[in-house]
């Protein structure tokens, strides 16, 4: 391990600023004079709004200004950014998706008005004091209901079906015909449970106006804010790009609720304009619960069909996808091109099918969420495997190994439109059954079983898909974005460095791991290096952050830049030294001519390209700045091994996680300490999804688990000590870095290992329970139990 | 939050006084009055605030009876209460450190929330609740779903447990709130057995008598081994059934005792 540069657990040099207080978050900016929104939000989940009478609120203390859909009639709609094609060539429904509802409201937490005061508390009295005549619809919650007709989220649509998607619709038949004829299928029923992304900072805008020259502002807790700039300003408001700027500071976690572009960042912009006064939005939390894309929420039925060896012949799985009330911003690729693709997972099914039916509700938009899509292909096949071990009495272990894709086999082409670059499934397996200790099992599970405790062991593998990627390809699938990454890599005079990123930084560490690539590339410090990302004005278009895309794409765009950066100071360096380009060699920081003991250091060559007094003026230009663009030719694809113990209490119900192992291949690791709190991360949310966490609506569309008293997120005492290793690397074959990325995994990876470990307790305890859907908690599993 | 007036008494008689207003309120420590504020659900004119109040700070223990006055933070009563090992601890499981450090014991039994632990412990021991006004009995003192037989105005001052031979309480928690989604105190004085059920029932705590019965002759966990809970009346949502939480006030009870 190395010390500096690539492959060092350089400390995370913006936890200064996090851990002492000073970040600077979008709540702590305050533009001066600014006013405050609060926004009248429904409390039914369907309903039709047949007048609102705003006269007692206007006249209120302190309110500047109340708006209601009838001031956004002539404004575009919030757009989705990818359209999916159904099974039969047709594009899929496109509702219309106001800022504030016209006409109708559609789930609890949609805004119907927003009121605009001196401060928040005033905004709020002003709301209350709006009359709304709203007429309560029928709400229309469960999806398999919606899809059976009746209630219409959207009345021009004529049906609450989005898209009916098959993958590959060209081998549906044969899948048919091979689990029809197969020697043993194993069917599984499951639900994957609708989450609650629950970022740490709640979701803040604010807009603001300079009239003398027509400029908005936005400042946004956003992932990525070229894409809200672009979305906002050429969909929503028209406003072109050269007169709106769009800020996203120090973020405060996103996990892919803060991708997409919301309502209330178009309703501050524009209200700044219309008012002529900054306005500023800070989300409560029980806001954010109601307002905030949700994640996963999938009703599946999957099928696998093996041979009497065990060796798996098809796949076939059923899924509604649930929507949510609008399509949020890339919530038509999540179960689609983000899902489907991933059902090979890390084994050699030569058949596949995939069906989802995305269906609209009265809840919550659904989007991508912490994995999107991969966690949900990942939970369904390792959960249905685990299934077919048992039913077939083998073991879970030893069913994976047998149909692994093996490491000569790469590049692997899946049955499900991937081609795999690389991989070694069999060496992160070894990994973990070494580290796990699975040879100690049972005399644990004596342990426990002293204590009237049932232990048992979940194994499962995933294979994710990061960094998205070509983008010639992602547009023939749908996507009405560029999936590319850029950044400006700019030497100052004196040889320090400041790097644009396109990327965005909500806790990711990328101040600390991209300098830790330039200075390898350099040979100079880190600490001379600056990363500056999240404001429009000043970092160069980029998709921004999601997909475990940041080192894979972005990095590789840096990587490039930095190469431009380097044969240029070549060539300064070889007119300093009198010598020929090709014979100039960059070591630790200084260029030296190949066989002489000439060398001239990297702080002077800078120096020379800003004061180019001795510079071939001729032949190439002054300044050490370059851009690069980078377009991926693949997805990379991370892949591991988990394995998860638990004790279960048969009295209660109760699951308490003894150990969690984690054996990852992320190709090149930049910072291990870094990637090990990726994974951590991401376990403690996987775990979160397979214990706790689950958004509930009652029949009547209200969010029972509204709040933290009924919402449960994981806490540091319900988890272990994780073992995490990354040292099986099999190298991504095409970036020039040979990354991964190591952001998803751990939430795909761990849901299946964790029930999978619940339900091994429980039939080793001589309870025959073959399925019990996320999360576990202790009702569900008391339940089981009991019969 | 909507405005309202603050007033701090400097004594227990100006605060008294204080809340005999219209539209008063009291507020000690907040843990339940000040989210409330905060989502707008009461609108009080004035709160009277009494947690700054040296009258209402402290714990005693003398002749196997603990006093602590209703000011007392369960972070107190978890840190200093020796004699009763069974009650400090129940109030060092309350929440987190920092409800711990706000919230208060008279403010705890006042709201009777039906989920909360100290109404428990207050059953269970059958503890005497002082107010400005007069001592209730604890099987005396809890009406029913946030209902107590306090009168309008009337502010408990100090709660005196008498400190069992024996007491255990086993806390299941509600995986989210972390309140009890079962607690079970239970409480041996002589031969006399206390079994306080709280977060289980519609009605709030109440205490299972057959278990009492069963235990008053025979102290030990199998003692209860042929009862059954019934689940009429038990609280149902979206972390537990009826017959789940009735399983689990005989698990707890169970282990309650197996633990004095």
């Amino acid at each position: 391990m190395s010390d500096k540069g690539i492959g060092a657990s350089s400390k995370r040099r913006e936890d200064v600023r996090f851990l002492s207080g000073n970040g600077k978050y979008t709540d702590d900016i305050n533009v001066r004079g600014q006013k405050y929104v609060y926004f009248l939000r429904s409390d039914v989940a369907h309903g039709k709004i047949n007048g609102i009478d705003t006269n007692k609120a206007a006249s209120m203390p302190g309110v500047v200004g109340i708006f209601t859909g009838a001031d956004f009639a002539e404004v575009g709609g919030l757009p989705c950014g990818w359209q999916v094609t159904d099974r039969f060539g047709e594009a899929m429904k496109e509702p219309a998706h106001p800022v504030l509802a016209q006409g109708k409201v559609r789930h609890v937490g949609d805004p119907i008005a927003a009121v605009v005061a001196d401060s928040l508390e005033q905004a709020r009295d002003a709301a209350e004091a709006i009359n709304v005549d709203m007429e309560e619809l029928p709400a229309v919650i469960d999806m398999k209901s919606a899809v059976a007709g009746g209630t219409l989220v959207h009345d021009e649509l004529e049906t609450n079906l989005c898209y009916d998607w098959g993958f590959v619709e060209e081998n549906k038949e044969a899948v048919d015909e091979a689990i029809k004829n197969a020697h043993h299928v194993t069917s599984l029923e499951l639900v994957n449970n609708r989450l609650i992304p629950n970022a740490m900072e709640p979701r803040v805008a604010i807009g603001d106006y300079d009239a003398s020259n027509d400029e908005s502002t936005l400042y946004t807790t956003s992932q990525n804010p070229h894409v809200i700039r672009l979305l906002m300003g050429a969909f929503v408001l028209q406003i072109p790009e050269h007169k709106l700027r769009v800020v996203a500071p120090d973020v405060g976690g996103g996990f892919g609720s803060k991708i997409f572009h919301y309502a209330e960042e178009a309703f501050c912009t524009l209200a700044a304009r219309k008012l002529k006064v900054p306005v500023k939005w800070t989300a409560s939390r029980s806001e954010a619960f109601i307002s905030d894309a949700h994640g996963r929420d999938h009703v599946t039925k999957i099928e696998l069909a093996l041979d009497e060896n065990g060796m798996f012949q098809a796949i076939r799985t059923d899924t509604y996808a649930n929507m949510g009330a609008y399509l949020s911003t890339f919530s038509t690729s999540v179960p689609t091109w983000l899902h489907g693709t991933l059902m090979a997972g890390n084994y050699k099914t030569p058949l596949i099918y995939v069906n989802v039916k995305a269906v609209f509700t009265n809840t919550v938009p659904v989007d991508a969420y912490r994995g999107a899509g991969r966690p949900e292909a990942t939970f369904q096949l390792e959960r249905v495997i685990d299934k077919a071990a048992r039913e077939l009495g083998m073991d879970p272990i030893e069913i994976r190994r047998k149909n692994f894709i093996q490491k000569d086999e790469f590049p692997y082409a899946t049955p499900v439109a991937l081609e795999y670059d690389t991989g070694d499934y069999v060496a992160t397996m070894d990994k973990l059954q070494e580290i796990a200790d699975l040879d100690g099992f049972e005399a644990r599970a004596s342990e426990s079983r002293k204590k009237g405790l049932l232990r048992g062991l979940g194994i499962n593998c995933y294979i994710e898909a990061c960094g998205i990627a070509p983008s010639n390809l992602v547009g023939m699938l749908g996507a009405r974005a560029g999936l590319y990454e850029s950044a400006t890599v700019r030497v100052n005079a004196t040889g320090s460095i400041t790097v644009m990123t396109g990327c965005h930084s909500h806790g990711q560490g990328h101040e600390t791991t991209f300098p830790q690539v330039i200075a390898d590339m350099i040979g100079i410090s880190e600490d001379q290096v600056h990363i500056q990302h999240g404001d429009t004005s000043n970092t160069p278009m980029g998709m921004g952050t999601y997909g475990s895309r940041s080192i894979a794409v972005g990095g590789a765009a840096m990587v490039r830049a930095t190469e431009k950066i380097i044969a240029k100071a070549k060539k300064i360096a070889a007119h300093l030294m009198e010598a020929s380009a090709e014979d100039i060699e960059l070591k630790d920081g200084s260029f030296s001519v190949v066989g002489t003991d000439k060398s001239v250091g990297w702080g002077d060559v800078c120096l020379t390209a800003y004061v180019p007094h001795n510079y071939p003026l001729d032949q190439l230009e002054p300044g050490l700045e370059e851009t690069a663009f980078y377009d991926p030719a693949n997805f990379t694809f991370p892949a591991g091994a988990y394995a998860c113990e638990v004790e279960v209490d048969p009295e209660t119900g109760k699951v308490d996680i003894c150990s969690f192992a984690a054996t990852d291949d992320f190709g090149n690791v930049i910072n291990p300490m870094v990637v090990d709190g990726q994974v951590h991360g991401g376990i403690a949310q996987g775990v979160g999804q397979a214990l706790r966490e689950h958004a509930v609506y009652n029949e009547d569309g209200q969010l029972v688990s509204g709040t933290y008293m009924d919402y449960s997120m994981p806490r540091a005492d319900d988890l272990p000590n994780f073992v995490v290793d990354h040292s099986c690397q099999t190298p991504c074959t095409h970036n020039p870095l040979g990354v991964k990325g190591c952001g998803e995994a751990g939430a795909i990876g761990s849901p299946p290992a964790v029930v999978n470990a619940v339900l091994d307790a429980l039939n080793k305890g001589g309870y025959n329970v073959s399925h019990i859907d996320m999360p576990l908690s202790p009702s569900r599993v008391w339940s089981a139990i009991n019969g | 939050m909507y405005d309202f007036a603050l007033q701090r008494p400097q004594s227990l008689n100006e605060a008294i006084e204080a809340l005999s207003a219209e539209g008063a309120q009291a507020l000690a420590g907040g843990q339940t009055l000040i989210p409330t504020l905060k989502n707008r659900l009461a609108s009080p004119d004035v709160l009277v605030s009494i947690g700054g109040l040296s009258e209402l700070q402290g714990v005693s223990e003398t002749d196997g009876t603990v006093s602590i006055k209703a000011g007392t933070t369960h972070g107190v009563v978890a840190a200093t209460v020796e004699s009763y090992p069974a009650l400090a601890s129940l109030a060092g499981n309350i929440g987190d450190p920092a409800v711990r450090n706000r919230g208060t014991i008279g403010g705890s039994l006042a709201n009777n929330d039906p989920s909360a632990c100290y109404p428990a412990a207050a059953l269970a021991s059958n503890a005497s609740i002082t107010t400005n006004k007069r001592t209730i009995s604890a099987s005396d003192f809890f009406a029913g779903l946030f209902e107590t037989t306090l009168d309008e105005g009337e502010l408990i001052t100090q709660v005196d447990f008498p400190v069992p031979d024996a007491a255990n309480y086993q806390k299941f928690d509600q995986p989210a709130s972390r309140f009890a989604l079962v607690g079970v105190f239970v409480a041996k004085y002589g031969n006399d057995v206390r079994v306080a059920v709280t977060g289980a029932s519609e009605d709030g705590v109440f205490r299972w008598s057959e278990a009492e019965s069963a235990l008053a002759g025979n102290f030990s966990s199998s003692a209860i081994d042929g009862l059954e809970v019934d689940s009429e009346g038990m609280i149902e949502d979206i972390h537990g059934s009826k017959s789940y939480r009735a399983s689990l006030v005989k698990v707890m009870t169970k282990r309650a005792v197996a633990a004095c």
